[in-house]
C-alpha cells in the first residue's frame, strides 16, 4: 500500500485538500505560449499565484500547437503554483498518455483534467491526423486504474511508484442533447472523476435546471463540481460566443450589458471604451460567481481568463473569495515517497 | 459500397505525362453506382485526355475499357493484351482495383484516376455519406445502428462531446452529430439505458491499427491452395 493511500487522499494535491476541507475552491487557467519561452509561463504563474488554488495548464487548446501542458506544468510547479494538467485524447494514444502522465507525476504534478479535445479542424494544423484511441471517459478509467489498482491500461502491474492524480473531467451543461448531459456527467463520475469543471456559464437559470437533474442523480455528492466562468472582453466577443461557439449559451441580456457599458464614452476614445468593456466583463463575472455559489453542489469556480490572467485578481477579490485558504498539511508520510 | 470521386484532370494529366499509349480501365461495380469510374466515366475521361493532349501539342493514343469487377483476378485477366500495349494504365476503379491490376501485371505502370473516399451510401440523389470505417469489431448493436466510429468526428464511444449543438457536429454545419442521432433513436425506442453503460477502451487491433488485415476461411479454400 502506498503512503498516499494510507493518508486518505487520492493524490493529496492542494486542490483536493481544499475541496475536502469544504472550502469554496478557485481554479484558474494558464495557456502555454506558442513557443519555447518559459518566461511567459513564469509571468502568468506569478499573476495567478495566491488568487487561485490551482491552475489548468491547457493542452494544445483549440487545436493550436503550444508548449506541452506537462512541460509548462513543470515550470508552474517551480513557481509554487499548483497545476492541473489538461490532457486531450486528440493528440495521444494510450501509450503516450500513460508515459506522459507518469512523467508529470515524477515532476510533481498532482491533478489531471481528462478531455476529449477540440477537433483539429479548428486549429492551425487542420491537415493533421487525430488519435482518439481512448475517449475522455476511458482516459479517466485508465488513470483511476493506474492510481487505485497500480495497473497499466493493458492490465500489467506497475512495479514501483504509481502516478496518483486527483482526476478531473469537463462537463458542458449547455451542449446537446440537453437532457442527456446529466447522464453523461454521471458516466464521468462513475468512470472516476474526482472533480468536474464546467464549460463557461452565462445562463444561470439554464445551469440551475441542469443542476436539479444532477441533484436527482445524487452526483453532487460523489464529485466536486466547479462552475466555469470567464470575463468577456468586448461586445464583439460576447456576440461571437453567443452565435459562433458550439456548446455555449450567452443570453442576450449579457450581450446587451457589454454593449451598453460604453454609454456616454466618446467613440474615438478607444482606450476608455476598452477599459469600460473590461470592467463590465469583470463585474458580470463577479455577479455570476455570487449566483453560482448559492447553487447546491457547486463547490468552487473555474475562472477562465485566457490571455487575460490579470482579470483573475479583481474577479476573485470582487467575489469575496480572498484570501485563499491555507490547506491542511498532509500527514507526515508525504505522497512523494510512493510505495 | 465503396465511394470514390475522380481526381482533377490536371493531376491525371501529370500522372500520364510521359506516356503515348494510355489505357483507361473502369470498373462496373461500386464506382459505377457512385458515378465515378464506370463505363460512362471511362469513356469521358479517355476523350478528355485525348483532347487535352492534342491541345497541348502532344497527342496521345487513349483507349478505354471497363470490367465488371476490377478487384478480382478473373475479371482483369482478360485485359492482359490491352495492358501490355499501353505505356500507362489509368485505373478508375477504387484503390483496390488499382492494386489488383498492379499486382496481376507486374510490368504495367498503373496510376489511379480516382480518389477512393469512404464506405458509404447515397442519402439522396447526388449526395453520398460515410457509414462504416471497417473497424473490424462492429458495435452497431450498442448504438442502435448508427456508427460513432465512422460518423462521429472524434470516434467517441461514450456519448457526445461538448460541441454538439442543435443536432450538428462542431466541425461543420453540414455534418450531423452522430451522438445526437444515436440519442434520438434510443430515446424513441425507449432504450436510453444503453447510453448509461460505460464502453471500455476499444480494441483497435482488429482495425487498421493492427496492420493490414486478412481473413482466411478454411472451409472455403480449395484443397490445393489450402495445402500450400
Ligand atoms: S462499428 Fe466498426 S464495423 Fe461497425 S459500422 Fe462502425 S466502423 Fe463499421
Ligand atoms: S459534435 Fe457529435 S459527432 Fe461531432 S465530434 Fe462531437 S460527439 Fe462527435
Amino acid at each position: 500500500m502506498t503512503e498516499a493511500q494510507s493518508n486518505g487522499y487520492k493524490s493529496g494535491s492542494r486542490l483536493e485538500r481544499i475541496l475536502r476541507d469544504g472550502h469554496f475552491a478557485v481554479t484558474g487557467e494558464l495557456g502555454p505560449p506558442q513557443s519555447s519561452n518559459g518566461d511567459v509561463i513564469r509571468e502568468k504563474a506569478k499573476i495567478l499565484l495566491g488568487y487561485c488554488d490551482a491552475a489548468n495548464i491547457t493542452d494544445n487548446q483549440t487545436a493550436i500547437v503550444r508548449m506541452s501542458s506537462v512541460g509548462a506544468g513543470t515550470i508552474v510547479v517551480q513557481e509554487g503554483l499548483e497545476p492541473i494538467i489538461q490532457m486531450t485524447c486528440r493528440d495521444r494514444n494510450r501509450l503516450a498518455m500513460q508515459s506522459d502522465l507518469m512523467g508529470a507525476y515524477a515532476l510533481g504534478m498532482r491533478n489531471v483534467l481528462c478531455l476529449t479535445g477540440d477537433h483539429q479542424s479548428f486549429g492551425n494544423h487542420p491537415t493533421a491526423k487525430n488519435v482518439h484511441d481512448l475517449d475522455s471517459l476511458q482516459l479517466l478509467q485508465m488513470m483511476v486504474g493506474m492510481r487505485d489498482e497500480k495497473l497499466f491500461q493493458c492490465g500489467d502491474e506497475i512495479k514501483g511508484i504509481e502516478p496518483r492524480f486527483f482526476l478531473g473531467a469537463a462537463a458542458n451543461p449547455f451542449g446537446d442533447p440537453f437532457e442527456y448531459r446529466p447522464y453523461r456527467l454521471a458516466k464521468k463520475v462513475e468512470a472516476g472523476a474526482d472533480f468536474i469543471q464546467t464549460q463557461l456559464i452565462y445562463n444561470v437559470p439554464r445551469f440551475e435546471e441542469y443542476m436539479e437533474k444532477v441533484h436527482d442523480l445524487g452526483l453532487h455528492e460523489k464529485t466536486y463540481i466547479l462552475a466555469g466562468v470567464g470575463p468577456l472582453k468586448s461586445p464583439g466577443m460576447a456576440k461571437y460566443m453567443r452565435d459562433q461557439v458550439p456548446g455555449l449559451d450567452v443570453p442576450d441580456e449579457i450581450v446587451d450589458r457589454m454593449t451598453t457599458a460604453t454609454k456616454g464614452i466618446d467613440k474615438e476614445d478607444k482606450k476608455a471604451r476598452r477599459e469600460a468593456w473590461r470592467s463590465e466583463g469583470i463585474q458580470i463575472t463577479i455577479e455570476l460567481i455570487q449566483k453560482l455559489r448559492d447553487i447546491e453542489g457547486v463547490c468552487g469556480v473555474h475562472v477562465m481568463a485566457i490571455e487575460w490572467e490579470e482579470a483573475v485578481k479583481p474577479i476573485v477579490e470582487g467575489a469575496g473569495l480572498m484570501p485563499r485558504p491555507e490547506v491542511t498539511a498532509l500527514p507526515a508520510a508525504s505522497t512523494e515517497t510512493g510505495e | 459500397m465503396i465511394i470514390a470521386e475522380q481526381k482533377p484532370l490536371d493531376e491525371i494529366k501529370g500522372l500520364i505525362a510521359d506516356a503515348e499509349n494510355v489505357l483507361v480501365v473502369g470498373c462496373g461495380t461500386c464506382v459505377t453506382v457512385c458515378f465515378a469510374g464506370g463505363e460512362k466515366e471511362a469513356g469521358i475521361l479517355a476523350t478528355s485526355l485525348r483532347m487535352t493532349s492534342k491541345l497541348d501539342d502532344a497527342p496521345k493514343e487513349v483507349t478505354h475499357t471497363t470490367v465488371q469487377r476490377q478487384c478480382e483476378w478473373e475479371y482483369i485477366d482478360p485485359l492482359a493484351d490491352e495492358i501490355s500495349a499501353a505505356d500507362v494504365v489509368v485505373s478508375i476503379g477504387c484503390g483496390i482495383g488499382v492494386q489488383a491490376i498492379a499486382e496481376r501485371f507486374p510490368d504495367a505502370i498503373v496510376v489511379p484516376g480516382l480518389n477512393t473516399t469512404f464506405l458509404g451510401m447515397p442519402t439522396e440523389q447526388g449526395v453520398w455519406e460515410e457509414r462504416c470505417a471497417a473497424c473490424g469489431e462492429c458495435i452497431l448493436g450498442l448504438t442502435c445502428g448508427i456508427c460513432p466510429i465512422a460518423r462521429c468526428a472524434k470516434q467517441l464511444l461514450n456519448g457526445p462531446c461538448g460541441g454538439s449543438q442543435d443536432g450538428i457536429c462542431e466541425i461543420d454545419p453540414d455534418t450531423l452529430c452522430a451522438w445526437q442521432l444515436i440519442y434520438d433513436r434510443l430515446k424513441a425506442q425507449d432504450r436510453l439505458h444503453l447510453l448509461t453503460e460505460i464502453q471500455p477502451a476499444k480494441n483497435w487491433s482488429s482495425s487498421r491499427d493492427g496492420g493490414p488485415r486478412r481473413i482466411t476461411r478454411e472451409d472455403l479454400r480449395l484443397e490445393a491452395e489450402a495445402a500450400e
